[in-house]
């Protein structure tokens, strides 16, 4: 396990930099890891995904797909990409604090 | 008489990630559809530029008269552990296309028109194999609109350049 500082708060990471205790999260961590996973600034639109990840997770204990993720979040798939080039669900989990969602889909 | 060889020194590196991918899908069951969409919706879930080139039978996932039809090979199918005789009765592939789809449902797995839209959706391009085009006589009017283009062998390795190169 290692810890990290970020936004003046210590967490528990994985090696990639997620969570491993999404109740040590809050919004300025979410900031943080955004600008530096490439996103300079949290829209209203990236709150929408990052919330629907993080509610999602911790209501059911999984990650939802990136199937409902376009489904279910409000968000349509080619916006989410537009949102985030680099991964939508995976980049939402990380700047949400919940663990890296490990399915296929 | 044993040798022991010695170890070769490889300097520790970086672990690389690839950054692009082009994916062929030369079959028209659903168990051969269905890895090459699975490949590139993963490749473009983790930032990964992805491009998909449907050949041969692998067309049928992108002709709008059949890519709602796409059945699971009873016949010649020994992963499915089901006499070939009982495989050939008609209905049985129907039977075992339903019993699939729903597992795959079950597990968010999309039936193949919508991940075909999905896939797109997310970035990865779509190509029809020109070759295969010619043959069966089909323009782009048969496929579905997600498809960019129809190009040879030659211009997909164009498109492929630099990345790794997936056969399904």
């Amino acid at each position: 396990m290692t810890t990290l500082e970020i936004a003046e708060t210590t967490v528990d990471v994985d090696a990639e930099g997620f969570l491993t205790h999404p109740d040590q999260w809050n919004e300025q961590i979410a900031e943080e890891i955004a600008r530096e996973s490439g996103i300079p600034e949290l829209t209203d639109r990236h709150w929408l995904v990052v919330r629907f990840m993080r509610d999602r997770y911790l209501a059911t204990g999984t990650a939802p797909s990136i199937r409902s993720l376009g489904k279910e979040s409000g968000v349509p798939i080619k916006e989410l990409y537009e949102l985030f080039p680099k991964g939508p669900a995976k980049l939402a989990a990380k700047i949400g604090g919940i663990p890296k969602p490990r399915g296929c889909i | 008489m044993t040798q022991m060889l010695e170890a070769p020194h490889i300097a520790p590196q970086e672990p690389k990630t690839i950054a692009k991918v082009a994916i062929v899908i030369s079959k028209g069951s659903l168990e051969g559809i269905y890895p090459g969409l699975i490949m590139a919706n993963g490749a473009r879930m983790e930032g990964i530029e992805a491009d998909l080139f449907f050949t041969f039978f692998g067309l049928d996932a992108i002709r709008k008269d059949r890519f709602e039809k796409i059945k699971v090979a009873t016949v010649g199918n020994p992963g499915l552990h089901m006499p070939t005789l009982l495989g050939a009765i008609p209905g049985a592939s129907a039977l075992v296309t339903g019993m699939m789809k729903r597992q795959m449902e079950k597990i968010d797995i999309p039936p193949i028109p919508e991940f075909v839209e999905l896939v797109a959706d997310s970035g990865a391009k779509l190509y029809a194999c020109k070759a295969t085009v010619d043959m069966f006589d089909l323009s782009m009017d048969d496929f579905v609109p997600q498809v960019e283009d129809i190009i040879s062998v030659g211009e997909f390795y164009e498109k492929a350049a630099g990345g790794q190169i997936i056969f399904t």
